[in-house]
């Protein structure tokens, strides 16, 4: 809540500082109000995922290490007051002086916290330019597997939505709050970094918390039902968080995380006119109650050798089938993607899809060979196109009186 | 649509009266409906609530209660000809077989596990008002939209196999200008065809990938690598390829359309796959002519737009006996609104070809794509009307 007046604000923060410090981990609450933005971890990670998303990412257009140095501190203390509930900056939106414009924009007065979370990363191009010039001292620390993506089949990516030297991410149950936030960090920025591209996000296509039930994505098929759990707590360490020792260059990222961002475009209106059996033998699961082909519930697990009337009962270019661990090494991912609706295209199309982003240990083994094993044999690609790219490392969370990604710049 | 239909179809000739399938929403059956029927599947049983219903569209609404996948197939009294059948039920899920049957004495079977003759019981369908019309002439309609398309796909092949020829001779030798105007048209004959070529998954990337759809490891060859050397202009930093290069291209580009051309000579087609396919032709439209994407370095995106529609065209009105007894109220709106997206194309038509698509407004590219979704969505209901 960022209080229409100095005492509403000051009550509201009150209350919710007080939560937000309590001793009970982030995660423990299912869909709370408030999520600690400090931690041994980020929070919008395992945090229960949110309805809304807006996410950006941002070119740094300063040359000097201290000014991107002070503007990951301001960040910090503005993302900080934001989870809270509190303004973006530390007089509000209405309560200074008439001849200054206001320190928050003001959008989010009377509303909650939203269960906002704040989450930090930085893309391969900080440490490095194209010439491969170390831009701020950094750039033998950058992480090993911290590189632009390949290109993958059916990749059209446009650069105005890709790549990036920062990103943020900002979920909320509110689209408001979390627009309210990029927008606030961006005008925080101007002069050091300016905005690249950003993505709204309209609704939630995994489920990260076992307490809460399976969304759709814009195929109208449940999404995410294999998806780590925050519960799963040993495959969390063992899939999610980089770490310590993992890349002896980058010790700093040690708790932290790789976060690959894709936009999937769906062909939506061709995928309409797929017939319900051709829909749920691409995506190997029943549209109704997301039942694997192979039989049960929701959370059966598939039986990919069971024997159908052609081939396996879930096909062998079923999506299900090609992006499970069985057929992947092991591997999972933490996937926090959206549903977008961009408008409609010049003929008329809705510029829609998924906003997909997952949390990896390592994206050269657990996100590269999937991405390539789907993009070659997936069903599903015929109504995909990938229209934008991007990788960061996630910095570990951030500890009392720490900014983000401290431990790039000094230890 | 799934893109090897052909090949996996082949193995399992659909029934010509088979039906639709649903997934059973509700696998109890309604009470209220006569035509209504419950079947319960186990590994060893086959449960059908009843068995003896009026004519007319018939619902089946058959549960696996067993731990194989299961099937149901309504049989002719022979206990031979499938009437209709729903193949793939999981263990505990649920599948909806909508038929439309005369009266006359059938045999009801389930499949557990998909081996033998299955579990089976008489099953009788009575006179009823609302006996569904069957022509004595159907199988013969059938018969003659099979063997049309299959000649029309040999022709169109045999006509793609000479233009490459000549093609890829122009290509070879250098005459450039030749060349280009040759490529929109040899590429007509697989446009026509094309989800027929595409079907073999071995020879389709081979010979109509674009750049973007590499993968990792993959060399481009085919017609789009050809297309980019003859239409170099927006490449950037590009380097022609040699005379040895070209002969490498054009020699491959010709011995795949070769070997696609000895395929087709012994494919044999299902009215499904014809309907199919013809919706498929239109898939390829929405998707990639008409965003000019298909032809991205020559512009030449009408020709193969054109191209498609005719293939669809061509499975459509083979079919169109069938539709308009079964549904002739969507072969009327098919045909009309075939003829109102040919009168878009029929208006960029100039004397060598096509309007280029960098020469397109952003109207008459919005206009064709609105033609495009018009026809598409009632041409989905297509395969469903010729099985009903």
């Amino acid at each position: 809540m960022v209080g229409g007046g100095i005492a509403a604000g000051l009550a509201a923060g009150a209350f919710v500082a007080g939560r937000a410090t309590a001793d009970e981990p982030a995660t423990a609450a299912v869909e709370a109000d408030t999520y600690a933005f400090r931690g041994e971890h980020q929070a919008g990670i395992v945090t229960p995922a949110q309805d809304r998303l807006h996410f950006a990412a941002f070119d740094v257009t300063t040359a000097s290490r201290a000014q991107l140095i002070a503007l990951l501190k301001a960040w910090t203390e503005a993302a900080d007051r934001m989870t809270r509930g509190l303004p973006a900056g530390e007089i509000g939106p209405t309560e200074g002086s008439v001849n200054l414009p206001p320190d928050d924009t003001g959008e989010a007065i009377g509303l909650t916290a939203g269960g906002l979370t704040i989450t930090f990363g930085f893309g391969p191009s900080l440490f490095r330019d194209a010439d491969g010039k170390d831009r701020f001292g950094i750039a033998d620390r950058q992480p090993k597997a911290l590189r632009t993506l390949p290109h993958f089949p059916g990749d059209v990516l446009d650069p105005e939505k890709s790549y990036g030297d920062l990103c943020v991410q900002a979920c909320a149950d509110d689209p408001q709050v979390a627009v309210h936030a990029i927008r606030n960090l961006a005008r925080i920025g101007f002069g050091t970094v300016a905005v690249r591209w950003s993505q709204l996000g309209f609704g939630r296509t995994s489920t990260t918390s076992t307490q809460q039930s399976t969304p759709r994505n814009l195929f109208g098929f449940k999404d995410g039902t294999a998806n780590i759990k925050s519960q799963e707590t040993a495959d969390v360490e063992k899939h999610v968080w980089v770490a310590p020792g993992a890349d002896a260059g980058a010790e700093w990222l040690a708790g932290g995380s790789y976060l690959v961002a894709r936009r999937f475009n769906m062909n939506i209106e061709i995928w309409d006119r797929q017939t319900l059996g051709d829909q749920e033998d691409f995506v190997g699961r029943t549209k109704d109650t997301g039942a694997p082909l192979s039989g049960g519930t929701e959370f059966t697990e598939p039986d990919f050798s069971m024997p159908g009337s052609n081939g396996p009962v879930i096909a062998k270019d079923a999506h299900v089938r090609l992006v499970h661990p069985d057929f992947n090494n092991g591997v999972r991912m933490l996937r926090r993607g959206y549903n977008f609706v961009d408008g409609s295209n010049p003929i008329g199309g809705l510029d829609a899809g998924l906003f997909f982003i997952a949390y990896v240990t390592d994206p050269d083994t657990h996100f590269i060979p999937v991405q390539n094993a789907m993009a070659k044999s997936d069903a599903m690609m015929e109504y995909l196109k990938v229209t934008g790219s991007a990788l960061f490392a996630v910095p570990p969370g951030v500890a009392a009186g720490e900014y983000v990604g401290q431990s790039l710049f000094t230890s | 649509m799934r893109k090897p239909f052909l090949v996996a179809a082949l193995l399992v000739a659909t029934p010509f009266f088979a039906a639709c399938t649903e997934n059973a929403k509700d696998s109890g059956g309604d009470s209220s409906d006569p035509r209504a029927v419950t079947v319960t599947s186990t590994d060893d049983s086959c449960d059908v609530s009843t068995t003896e219903v009026p004519a007319g569209t018939l619902k089946f609404n058959v549960t696996n209660e067993g731990s194989k996948v299961t099937e149901f197939y309504l049989l002719g009294a022979d206990g031979l000809r499938i009437v209709a059948e729903v193949e793939n039920v999981g263990p505990q899920l649920s599948r909806q077989l909508v038929v439309n049957a005369p009266a006359g004495t059938y045999t009801t079977a389930c499949k557990p596990g998909m081996k033998g003759d299955g579990i089976r019981a008489d099953f009788t369908v009575t006179k009823s008002g609302d006996q569904p019309a069957v022509s004595s002439d159907d199988q013969q309609l059938v018969d003659t939209a099979l063997a049309n398309y299959s000649a029309y796909v040999q022709d169109q092949s045999d006509q793609l196999v000479s233009k490459t020829r000549e093609f890829i001779a122009d290509y070879k030798a250098g005459n450039d200008d030749a060349a280009r105007a040759l490529y929109p048209e040899a590429r007509t004959h697989w446009e026509r065809i094309e989800t027929v070529a595409e079907s073999f998954g071995d020879l389709d990337p081979k010979t109509d990938a674009r750049e973007a759809d590499l993968e990792p490891g993959q060399k481009w060859t085919g017609w789009h690598r050809i297309e980019k050397d003859l239409w170099p202009q927006l490449a950037v930093d590009y380097t022609p390829l040699t005379p040895k290069q070209r002969a490498f291209y054009a020699d491959d580009l010709m011995k795949n359309i070769t070997t696609l051309d000895d395929r087709v000579q012994t494919l044999d087609y299902t009215v499904d796959q014809i309907a199919n396919g013809s919706r498929g032709l239109l898939e390829e439209v929405a998707a990639g002519k008409v965003t000019g994407e298909e032809e991205y370095w020559s512009h030449t995106d009408l020709w193969d737009f054109q191209a498609n529609v005719d293939g669809a065209r061509v499975g459509f009105e083979g079919l169109k006996p069938i539709v308009e007894q079964k549904d002739p109220e969507l072969a009327k709106t098919l045909t009309a609104r075939f003829a109102a997206l040919q009168k878009l194309l029929d208006a960029q038509k100039t004397a060598t070809g096509f309007t280029f698509y960098d020469d397109l407004t952003q109207e008459q590219i919005k206009d064709l794509a609105n033609a495009v979704n018009a026809l598409s969505e009632p041409l989905s209901q297509l395969t469903a009307a010729v099985l009903s």
